[in-house]
């Protein structure tokens, strides 16, 4: 008997949708879908964009289409803007030979012209080269703001760090969002129109390879690569996490990342794993690699070694 | 199975020893044609930029072609002082690397001589390890396409032959320490240094 009474209110109140709630309701739902609009930089389209992996391809030229006026509205350069998949039978490493690095740091500032990285206020570099006092491998003993006349100094060796494509990455455990993941062919990617922002992947990295805009990117005009991926170096917006993808615009053509091209000693290597000629192959063979923290079980796709 | 009808063994006729005899005539003919020293250098293995030369400098025959050869080992004083050689210098000079007779070419160790353009070959003579890394593409920049045509640089592009030791660079400015003005670190994670 009780549960029956139960019901009939139930089903009373469902009946009862006087005009004025359904005004009411009405006007709120309506004031949420203007929300998007309402925020700034962010069109409806925009809001209620699908996963990268969802888009189908009509669905992703539409996104690439937006995204190309948006740079012209912002930064009036036409934008190459591509999303070109992961390359069949490809598996990218990388190699980075210590004895021959002088510590120039003329691969940061190439991959920050290559990348469209923000320059000061906030200054964003992708790579960061460690000093370290000779016979120490301890990261906590490493100067990251040694400023000498000339390098390579007595006494030191440098280790450029960068984002290290591990083939097990915590940062990607970590996104509560799945705004990043894996590619195929090795790059651990980030949709910045995905990211939420929350910086969890930046406190999961073990090599500080991940790095947060603070601000929308300031971007001499001039010195904007038009050249863009998706998933890469296109720029990126505020309150996004953004890293190192081995120049995925760049080598998904097969090309040489950037910071490769820049290396003035030639201490930068980079090829696929799976074929046998390679230079990585050569050096995965020849020489006495390493990979950083390896302790950590992240299985990077960045070998150092000492040649 | 091969049917016994169809023929494998081919029949000899005169009319096959045309192309023979038309091969041969063209070989002789180009016998008798003067040498045109059109002769070009083998395709090269590995694309490399022109060698860094100092200005105005290459050909070197068009200053010794009207000089005398000196094969005895000696301090330079009229010309090329600049070159200071610190590569085993105390058993070495210019006319074991440089050759006498033709100082457009290089000289190796069997007597062959070599274009400017191939002086690794040189250079591998004796540092036969680093030679086996740069072919493969690990010693030295390599620039171009991963998959594709690379660009290789001649030793004597990052290495003075003269004095081979890399030259210190001045190296690009250090990152702006994240402190407020300099980078948008919200004040709260402000901490004294």
């Amino acid at each position: 008997m009780k549960n029956d009474s139960a019901k009939s209110v139930e089903l009373d109140r469902n009946d009862s949708v006087t005009r004025r709630d359904f005004l009411k309701k009405s006007l709120v739902g309506a004031g949420l879908l203007t929300l998007p609009g309402l925020l700034p930089g962010c069109t409806w389209e925009e809001f209620s964009q699908k996963h990268f992996s969802e888009l189908a391809p009509a669905e992703l030229e539409q996104v690439l289409r937006r995204l190309k006026d948006q740079y012209r509205r912002c930064y009036g350069r036409e934008f190459q803007l591509s999303a070109t998949g992961p390359l069949p039978e490809t598996a990218f490493a990388y190699a980075l030979d210590l004895s021959k690095c002088i510590g120039c740091r003329r691969c940061v500032y190439a991959c920050a012209e290559e990348n469209n990285l923000s320059r000061s206020d906030p200054q964003i570099h992708w790579i960061k080269v460690l000093r370290f006092p000779n016979g120490s491998m301890n990261p906590e003993d490493a100067e990251r703001y040694y400023a000498p006349d000339k390098v390579p100094e007595e006494g030191y060796y440098y280790m450029p760090v960068q984002c290290q494509q591990c083939a097990n990455p915590p940062c990607v455990k970590a996104c509560p969002v799945q705004a990043t993941w894996k590619e195929p062919d090795g790059m651990v990617v980030v949709d910045y129109n995905w990211c939420i922002g929350c910086r969890y992947c930046m406190a999961a990295c073990p090599y500080d390879a991940r790095h947060f805009n603070w601000a929308a990117p300031t971007l001499p005009i001039n010195e904007i690569n038009t050249h863009t991926h998706y998933l890469g170096n296109r720029p990126q917006e505020k309150n996004v996490v953004g890293k190192c993808t081995f120049c995925i615009q760049r080598v998904r053509e097969g090309r040489y990342p950037a910071c490769v091209e820049a290396c003035p000693v030639g201490a930068r290597k980079f090829g696929n794993l799976l074929d046998q000629d390679s230079e990585i192959r050569y050096i995965l063979e020849h020489k006495r690699v390493f990979r950083f923290k390896e302790e950590l079980n992240t299985q990077p796709n960045f070998y150092y070694y000492f040649s | 199975m091969m049917s016994s009808s169809l023929s494998i063994v081919p029949v000899f006729r005169f009319s096959d020893f045309r192309y023979l005899l038309t091969g041969l005539a063209v070989f002789f003919l180009f016998m008798l044609l003067p040498d045109t020293g059109l002769a070009v250098e083998p395709l090269q293995e590995y694309p490399v930029p022109p060698p860094p030369f100092s200005e105005g400098i290459f050909p070197c025959s068009d200053c010794h072609r009207d000089l005398e050869v000196n094969t005895k080992k000696r301090q330079l004083v009229d010309e090329h002082q600049d070159i200071r050689l610190h590569h085993a210098e105390q058993v070495r000079w210019c006319l074991d690397c440089h050759d006498a007779n033709d100082r457009d070419r290089l000289r190796l160790t069997s007597g062959a001589t070599i274009p400017f353009t191939e002086s690794y070959l040189l250079c591998g003579q004796c540092h036969g390890t680093i030679y086996r890394d740069w072919r493969a593409g690990v010693h030295g920049k390599r620039t171009g396409f991963w998959r594709g045509p690379k660009r290789y640089l001649l030793c004597a592009h990052c290495h003075n032959p003269h004095a081979p030791a890399f030259v210190p660079l001045v190296p690009a400015p250090p990152p702006l320490k994240p402190r407020p003005g300099n980078d948008r670190v919200p004040t709260h994670e402000k901490r004294p240094h």
